[in-house]
């Protein structure tokens, strides 16, 4: 029973972090009906440039992660009016190879500036785990349920009651009524590229904190985002919250049982052999819109 | 020299060789090509291979994401899947290559098929991501099933075979791999004047419309998997034959990028355009590493950094194509013809 409780707690607490992930993939794809398969390397680049700050020019921590946030909302903006925009009306294909280009440039430049050596990240959190019950927690993990719960609260307030966030919604149900209304959807798609780079880059500086390193392998955490929001439905905040937290237990369950049977590596699949069964059984998730067309 | 090109029928319309000057310029071009294997050093060799190796893989991507409209991101699998099968054929019966390489590639068809199934109910990017989860589990049951595949550590292939003769250096292999892949090209380029191909098409073009024509869109979807996935396996079986020993190393998701690559890069749906883009995407490193060995004299930083830069250089291309010439070098090369045609009276 404890191996169980473990396994679901940690399961929660790593799921909370691929919920973070998704949480920008799923802004991106509403707002703009883009898959990004460049999200975990926007991951990669803000705890990279997060590292810069707090290593190479001695800034604090905290300022230096609200610089981080700066800096991945200029980045987001630039990314969309240099490369996104030229793709609207675009097949889906093209708009697919565009985010996997713009992934390997991301992490050519990263690498061309970095290196490939893992280099270890000043952790902010003590190192006293905290015990849950009867499992020991890093403080890591905590802080990245409560900045999840947080960011949850927020989005829902966000694309509920700001003037943004209603003319994101309005934009993802129909680009040419929300135009008509005096909505610049142009805007909108820079805005929901902005914050998933904000998003993306506080998932990647609590990741590299709680791992205590840094290296390329960050950027393949974002794959990782494609069963969370399928699960969850990909134009759904609260389905990105939910997918993330039932695939990070998943992975664990499964990895925690089935790894003795087939020897190692079921915690990587596990996820993806979901990924099919949900698009066999229910292509748009749990929360997600319906599209219903007859072929 | 192509003047005089009047088509005033449909078979002239569909013709594949529009000219005899073409056609024998064609002669002649392959013609050339045989002979390369006397002329080159063995490292260009290598190369010329992975060329046309490549270009069957992008030929086979293009039937089916260019031609019929269904995005894969899991090439690399199929890849696997037809270098498996010919690791598992080769080493327990003793056939020769002219058989292990379509039963490859037929073994890749029928997994092909399989996962072609969603495509049912799967339509762009949904497709698109149960190809993506499609790979992941080739590539935990390639390095898990070790009774067959050899797990990690990998399995060796016996050098491919044809009656007293063995095809075991790259300067023998070229004699396996291009035969292959010119057949194959012109099967292709076949297939899109048959009723198949058109059915693939008018299912790119528009699905629902394809379907009120008569044309059974499930059953052309799984033909387009079907075929597709045996280019791709055919690919793979040669890569195996050229790599002599193979492993899950061999084939990561990047593989799949690189094919899709080549097909956005060269054009989607154009069967030179797979040609020029296998050509252009397999040249890329190895001009970047002669410009960087070139370079080292006056920047020696430069030779750590190629890895990155190939990365770079390989993303930035597939960008800058989308952005600027959608339809890829296939579009390009017929623009530089059609004014070459009438030069210098071109309007």
């Amino acid at each position: 029973m404890d191996f169980f409780v473990q396994l679901l707690i940690n399961g929660i607490v790593i799921g909370s972090i691929y919920a973070l992930v998704a949480l920008g993939f799923v802004i991106i794809y509403k707002a703009s009906s883009i898959v990004n398969f460049a999200q975990g390397e926007l991951l990669m680049v803000g705890a990279y440039i997060c590292l810069a700050l707090t290593t190479d020019w001695r800034v604090p921590i905290v300022p230096a992660f609200l610089l981080t946030l700066v800096f991945a909302a200029a980045l987001g903006v630039l990314l969309e009016r240099l490369i996104l925009r030229p793709m609207i009306g675009e097949p889906v294909i093209s708009v697919i190879m565009v985010t996997l280009g713009l992934s390997s440039i991301l992490r050519a430049i990263v690498q061309g500036i970095w290196g490939t050596d893992t280099k270890a990240f000043p952790s902010p959190f003590p190192s006293a785990p905290v015990m849950l019950g009867p499992v020991p927690v890093s403080q890591g993990y905590l802080w990245s349920v409560g900045c999840v719960a947080v960011l949850l609260v927020l989005f829902t307030f966000f694309f509920r009651n700001a003037r943004a966030g209603i003319a994101m919604r309005a934009t993802a149900f129909s680009q040419q009524v929300a135009l008509s209304m005096g909505i610049s959807v142009k805007r909108i798609f820079a805005l929901s590229w902005s914050i998933a780079a904000v998003v993306s880059a506080i998932g990647g500086v609590l990741l590299a904190s709680i791992r205590g390193g840094l290296d390329g392998s960050l950027a393949f955490l974002g794959l990782k985002a494609v069963p969370v929001a399928i699960l969850g439905g990909l134009d759904s905040i609260q389905g990105a919250i939910v997918g993330g937290v039932m695939i990070g237990v998943l992975e664990n369950l499964s990895g925690g049982y089935l790894d003795p049977m087939f020897g190692g590596g079921v915690k990587e699949v596990a996820p993806f052999v979901a990924l099919v069964l949900i698009l066999m059984i229910k292509p748009y998730g749990l929360f997600g819109k319906v599209r219903i067309e007859r072929v | 020299m192509r003047c005089g090109e009047f088509r005033t029928s449909y078979a002239a319309d569909m013709a594949i060789f529009e000219t005899p000057m073409a056609t024998r310029l064609l002669a002649a071009f392959l013609g050339l090509l045989a002979l390369v294997p006397i002329f080159s050093t063995t490292y260009w060799l290598d190369v010329a291979n992975r060329i046309g190796i490549a270009i069957i893989g992008a030929v086979g991507l293009n039937i089916l994401t260019g031609f019929t409209g269904q995005v894969s991101l899991g090439n690399a699998a199929f890849l696997a899947v037809g270098a498996y099968s010919t690791a598992a054929i080769g080493t327990r019966w003793d056939l020769p290559w002219l058989a292990i390489v379509p039963l490859s590639g037929l073994i890749t068809a029928a997994v092909g098929m399989v996962f072609g199934v969603p495509s049912l109910r799967l339509k762009g990017l949904y497709l698109g991501l149960a190809t993506l989860a499609a790979h992941f589990i080739v590539e935990f049951t390639a390095v898990h099933w070790e009774a067959l595949t050899g797990g990690v550590r990998g399995i060796s292939i016996p050098a491919a075979r044809l009656f007293t003769l063995t095809f075991d250096s790259d300067r023998s292999l070229f004699y396996v791999i291009f035969p292959v892949m010119v057949a194959l090209v012109f099967f292709a380029k076949n297939l899109f004047r048959t009723k198949v191909g058109k059915a693939f098409v008018a299912i790119r073009d528009q699905d629902i419309s394809a379907e009120v024509m008569g044309v059974n869109v499930f059953k052309y979807k799984l033909i387009s998997f079907a075929v597709s996935s045996f280019y791709v396996g055919v690919a793979g079986s040669l890569l195996a034959y050229q790599a002599h020993i193979i492993s899950p190393e061999n084939f990561p998701l990047t593989v799949g990028i690189d094919y899709l690559g080549m097909i956005i890069i060269g054009g989607l749906g154009s069967i030179l355009g797979s040609i020029l883009g296998a050509i252009f995407i397999t040249l890329l490193p190895e001009l970047l590493r002669l410009l960087s060995g070139a370079a080292a004299g006056t920047f020696p930083g430069l030779v750590q950094l190629l890895a990155s830069i190939k990365m770079g250089v390989f993303g930035l291309a597939i960008v800058l194509f989308l952005i600027f010439e959608p339809d890829g070098l296939a579009a390009r090369w017929h623009t530089i013809k059609n004014y070459w045609k009438l030069y210098p009276f071109s309007y």
